[in-house]
């Protein structure tokens, strides 16, 4: 474990804004297209979990999807991000009428980098799958944001699971992409690493219109312009209003227990009845 | 430092059995003789012995560059298509059901007494490792992975076939060269077998024919000799081989040598 990363949550909020203060140098024009999604039949393992799934999200914005696992969260993404084919009668609806797939960038819950490619050609490597040009500068500035100056030759294994994510949320933003698939990013990190990460992404991916999946009610009350709960039976999707605030909010904030336990409810109630 | 000590003392023990034999069988010379006969024989004939080995390790080299790059090219174009695969494949394992000591007075026939005949066996020997253990790291590419690249690439607007170029270039070779590793290790460890075979069918040098033509004579030293250099040559390119695959996937995490 590296020290940085056992840091206690109170250094680690002034860290944050230490970050911010760094990230100014690769300012995102806060995009104005947002997105519809309507999928009319998801499937996971060959049979279908989830009928008629329709959310609009808002441009610039993060959107945060919760539900317990197997409700077919990820597939959802995979269908957005163009991984899994949409079943008929499914759309992908950017407000500029244009298309989506080549605005999409998707960052995993494992972090994918390659094992034998440096810090800095993990970074690159969407530009060379393309056949465009590498941008080494804004790969750099991208490192220094995350807070990895230095580690740009360093290969992935030498990295703590905190700074692998770390490197994964930098190539994630190294093609500047307007539309952001996030899925369960820090699920395999400890709380404390798991704070920090979730200041950063929520000031790098600001103004990107982001979808974003988590398991964990906290963190989409932290860093969700606005939060869905996708649970029940049958599935149903619910928003959660009036969260109000910047983000990252703060979660010792009064407000967000409330909506914590509203969350709670959402996804455990129902089981509870059933039992 | 360790090794080297195991080496040692391996090597002081099998010296030890071989010469205990020779002791208690009390077998004449040009059936087992002992080592410090092979050694006398090895120091007044070397210049003979050298001269064929070197015949031996260009067949042996020159085997493993064409079956090495032969097993890497056949092994990407089945990846890249799947019908190739079904044409391929079945003549790929019928060449492995056919013993190349079978066919060696053919390649022999058809390819001269010269060093051709044995470097067309040991590529032959060579290949099929190779290619087999390429393909299957090919094809192994994690899910993941290629379902990363494929968002990636949604944005190129090149044509398809430079988008599959790319896309073994950064991620499915890397990801297959450990496999590929693995095949040249089991490659460099066959390649003397063909080449000495392909020798022994018929030659006018090369370790091989030295080794047959000594054991016509009763020289049964000059045999130990020329079996123990052969032997030598072997694990030093094994070796070399080893080591050297070690330190350009220095990458992965959990890899050892097999020394």
């Amino acid at each position: 474990m590296v020290v940085d990363d056992t840091s206690s949550v109170a250094t680690a909020a002034m860290k944050d804004e230490a970050a911010s203060a760094i990230g100014g140098k690769l300012n995102v024009a806060h995009t104005t297209i947002g997105l519809s999604i309507s999928l009319s039949d998801i499937s996971y393992a060959g049979t279908s979990v989830l009928k008629n799934f329709n959310i609009d999200l808002e441009p610039g914005s993060i959107s945060c999807l919760l539900g317990p696992s197997g409700v077919g969260k990820t597939s959802i993404l995979k269908s957005v991000a163009g991984i899994i084919p949409l079943a008929e009668q499914s759309f992908l609806r950017a407000s500029d009428g244009k298309n989506i797939a080549d605005r999409v960038s998707y960052m995993d819950q494992k972090d994918l980098l390659l094992p034998w490619a440096s810090v800095l050609d993990n970074l690159l490597i969407a530009a060379r799958l393309r056949g465009n040009k590498p941008d080494p500068d804004r790969a750099m500035a991208l490192l220094a944001d995350v807070g990895l100056n230095g580690k740009e030759n360093d290969l992935p294994n030498t990295l703590s699971g905190g700074m692998r994510q770390r490197v994964a949320l930098a190539r994630t933003l190294m093609d500047d992409m307007q539309f952001l698939l996030v899925d369960e990013p820090f699920s395999a990190l400890d709380a404390i690493t798991r704070y920090r990460l979730q200041g950063l992404l929520s000031k790098l991916c600001d103004g990107r219109t982001t979808l974003m999946i988590t398991h964990d009610p906290m963190e989409a009350l932290r860093l969700g312009h606005q939060v869905y709960v996708l649970a029940g039976s049958p599935v149903r999707l619910t928003p959660i209003d009036h969260i109000g605030g910047s983000i990252p909010r703060d979660p010792t904030d009064i407000l967000l227990k409330e909506k914590y336990n509203q969350i709670l409810s959402l996804l455990g109630m129902e089981k509870d009845l059933k039992e | 430092m360790k090794r080297f000590f195991r080496l040692i003392v391996t090597i002081t023990g099998l010296i030890s059995i071989w010469w205990l034999v020779v002791w208690a069988t009390s077998l004449p010379k040009f059936i087992l003789p002992n080592p410090l006969q092979v050694f006398e024989k090895f120091i007044l004939r070397y210049d003979t012995i050298f001269e064929n080995a070197a015949t031996t390790a260009t067949e042996i080299l020159l085997g493993l560059a064409f079956g090495i790059s032969l097993g890497i090219l056949s092994a990407i174009s089945i990846s890249l298509h799947r019908g190739v695969k079904q044409w391929v494949m079945p003549v790929l394992i019928a060449s492995q059901a056919v013993p190349v000591f079978a066919i060696a007075p053919l390649l022999v026939l058809w390819f001269d007494y010269g060093i051709t005949s044995k470097v067309v066996m040991a590529t032959m020997i060579i290949y099929f490792p190779v290619t087999v253990s390429f393909l299957d790291g090919l094809n192994r590419t994690s899910r993941d992975w290629r379902d990363m690249a494929m968002v990636m690439q949604a944005g190129s607007s090149s044509h398809s076939i430079f988008r599959i170029f790319r896309l073994y270039r950064y991620i499915k070779i890397p990801f297959a060269l450990p496999a590929l590793a693995s095949g040249i290790r089991v490659a460099a460890a066959v390649a003397p077998i063909g080449a000495v075979v392909g020798e022994w069918v018929g030659s006018s040098s090369g370790l091989g024919y030295l080794m047959l033509h000594a054991n016509g004579r009763m020289q049964t030293d000059l045999v130990f000799a020329s079996l123990l250099t052969l032997t030598v040559m072997a694990i030093t390119l094994f070796y070399l081989i080893d080591y050297t695959l070690k330190v350009a996937l220095k990458w992965q995490p959990d890899q050892e040598t097999l020394a």
